[in-house]
């Protein structure tokens, strides 16, 4: 087991070089001059020369890589020439917001998928199969943002139950700061539960085919039984799998539904970055978000060892 | 005899609805077991052997349309509530199937898959379950038993996993034990061993057995009684050693010759019986190995011949010209 994680962990560092590089180049091949861009249309010749020497861009691309990459490894990923904030503070600012997006999403599109798939595996080809089937593959095709204005038009609007736009800090009043985030979550969850149920019932369907699970039923166990600790577990690989890319996706933040429920999480951040062209915080939050990504994948591959016996100790 | 059948299916058939159409894979089937005696079921792939022991399981596929009556201890099981059936399934009926290697649970550990059937049926706690998996893992002979409970399948041999299976189905004592094909996943020197503990454990536990195998060579010493099926019929049950003594369906007699021989000059071609059986979705009017048979005449081709009995009421068969015994060519 340990040398399984060694490993793993060895894979991760020529990832994270890739993903770094490919962060930089992006940032710099960017068309237009930087120093253009932070000086503005009435930079004399002079002030743009300054400024490049001063901030390094006279040198080479990959001597300016390296530079970066060193500061990046003392936990320097720069500061905003906006707004004078570092990367650090702009992230550590806006982070809990889209894990609590992303925490409180998945919980619910688990919460929706996983019973749904459960139930209509095991009656699969059954009436409520086929209808659940069939919504599900509807709920595919509805994008966020529409999902996002059905809900705030019933449950803001008409019901006027729940807050359209906003946000409290969980420290502040949790209690607000929960109702705040039951719709940008529940958007996201509507959006994921297809995929999860789809995928669990489409792997419990094959796991209820085999031999183990045919003894399971000729012991004699309570379906159950069967359903949770016959089948679930060995059906449960490809779930894991979408919803550690779906958690690493979102610790980028979720862009649309962020903008829509004016939520202040990474996602805006990334947009806003982009807007005004602040390419230090650009490069310095894709970094982190695909350094975020490759963890998160890491972990899931931990999580397959620990549903499959056979994968950790290295067979299969 | 008949006061202590423990198993007897009544006229049961299975049909399975294919895309090519119906496939019958059990034909009016008649058997009984009584308690404590062995059944041998004998005859080749797609014979419907494996389908009559999932029918008598209840562990048919969801299409598949049962008919007919099994009734196992006193009650119909195709007529039993779910609830009912659950609690004789590895209680009083338990099973092993041929392939050990899918047939336990991979994610779960061998001692989680004994004593869940234990604490299903049994009311033990868990200290005494543990202690009763132990004794029985040992029982099946696999050495460092209290070790092998943390173990998950995968670190098991193909042996090793079916005396597990083994295990589990022996765990609650039960009433009736149907061996799948138990030895064919196997390698020849563990099927011998597999097949003796068996024996042992039966004889032991006083448990009635239905073995089923495609070898008629596993059955001959081992059974009470042998039933020998083709396309979906039985076409030939006796008791054992009456069956070995003169048997009078061609089809047994051609199984028989196809054993390989441990007396025979190496590289001796087996006399494998020519053709295939007939397809299952397009049933022959008459005798299902008449097309294979090199007794069959006309009749044969056009009527069914019935199981019947001949001398002895235990005897049936189901041939319009059985093989000719030395009592027969005497007269």
């Amino acid at each position: 087991m340990a040398f399984f994680v060694a490993r793993r962990l060895l894979y991760l560092l020529p990832v994270l070089i890739a993903v770094s590089l490919l962060t930089f180049s992006i940032a710099s091949l960017l068309p237009g001059d930087l120093a253009y861009t932070i000086l503005g249309d009435q930079a004399t010749p002079e002030n743009v020369a300054a400024l490049r020497a001063d901030m390094g861009l006279d040198h080479p691309i990959w001597w300016r890589y390296l530079g970066w990459l060193g500061n990046v490894l003392q936990g320097d990923f720069g500061r905003s020439f906006r707004t004078g904030q570092t990367v650090l503070q702009a992230v550590a600012e806006r982070l809990p917001v889209s894990i609590e997006l992303m925490l409180l999403a998945q919980f619910g599109a688990l919460a929706i998928g996983v019973p749904l798939a459960i139930i209509c595996a095991a009656r699969s080809g059954g009436p409520f199969d086929r209808f659940m089937t069939g919504t599900a593959f509807g709920m595919l095709s509805v994008p966020t943002f529409l999902s996002a204005i059905l809900l705030i038009y019933l449950f803001a609007v008409e019901l006027r139950w729940l807050p359209a736009t906003g946000y409290v800090p969980f420290g502040e009043d949790p209690l607000a700061n929960l109702r705040f985030f039951v719709l940008p979550a529940l958007t996201l969850a509507l959006a994921e539960w297809p995929t999860i149920m789809r995928v669990l019932r489409s792997d419990m369907i094959a796991t209820l085919q085999e031999d183990y699970i045919a003894l399971a039923k000729a012991k004699g166990l309570t379906p159950a039984r069967i359903l949770f600790v016959h089948a679930l577990k060995p059906s449960s690989l490809t779930l894991v799998t979408i919803t550690g890319i779906n958690i690493g996706r979102l610790i980028g933040g979720a862009v649309i539904v962020e903008t829509i429920f004016a939520l202040p999480g990474i996602g805006r951040l990334l947009i806003g970055a982009i807007l005004t062209r602040d390419l230090i915080i650009l490069q310095g939050v894709v970094l982190l978000v695909g350094a975020g990504f490759v963890v998160m994948n890491f972990l899931v591959d931990m999580l397959y060892a620990v549903l499959d016996p056979r994968i950790r100790h290295g067979h299969a | 005899m008949t006061g202590n059948t423990l198993l007897s299916v009544e006229d049961v058939t299975v049909d399975l609805p294919t895309p090519r159409g119906n496939l019958r894979a059990v034909d009016h089937v008649d058997l009984t077991v009584g308690a404590g005696r062995t059944l041998g079921i004998v005859g080749e792939s797609g014979c419907g052997k494996t389908m009559l022991s999932r029918a008598i399981l209840q562990l048919l596929p969801k299409k598949a349309k049962l008919s007919g009556r099994v009734m196992f201890d006193g009650q119909d099981l195709v007529q039993l509530a779910p609830e009912k059936l659950r609690k004789l399934r590895g209680r009083s009926l338990a099973v092993v199937f041929q392939d050990p290697m899918t047939s336990l649970n991979p994610v779960l550990t061998i001692g989680t898959q004994l004593i869940e059937t234990l604490q299903e049926h049994l009311e033990l706690d868990d200290a005494t379950a543990k202690k009763r998996s132990v004794e029985l893992l040992a029982a099946v002979g696999i050495p460092a038993p209290e070790q092998r409970l943390a173990q998950y399948p995968h670190q098991l041999s193909g042996g090793m996993r079916q005396r597990v299976a083994i295990a589990i189905a022996l765990s609650c004592e039960p009433k009736l034990l149907i061996a799948d094909e138990p030895t064919t996943a196997l390698d020849v020197t563990i099927q011998a061993q597999i097949l003796d503990l068996l024996a042992r454990e039966q004889r032991r536990r006083h448990m009635a057995m239905i073995i089923i195998t495609h070898d008629l060579g596993v059955v001959a010493g081992r059974t009470d009684e042998v039933a020998v099926m083709y396309a979906g019929r039985v076409v030939e049950r006796a008791p054992t050693p009456a069956l070995f003594k003169k048997m009078r369906m061609p089809y047994t007699e051609a199984l028989l010759a196809a054993l390989p021989k441990l007396d025979a000059a190496p590289h001796t071609p087996l006399p494998a019986i020519s053709g295939r059986p007939p397809d299952p979705t397009r049933p022959l009017q008459g005798c299902s190995f008449s097309p294979r048979c090199r007794y069959a005449v006309a009749r044969c081709q056009s009527e069914k011949p019935p199981l019947e009995a001949a001398e002895t009421s235990a005897h049936q068969f189901a041939c319009f010209h059985p093989i000719k015994t030395h009592a027969d060519a005497d007269a």
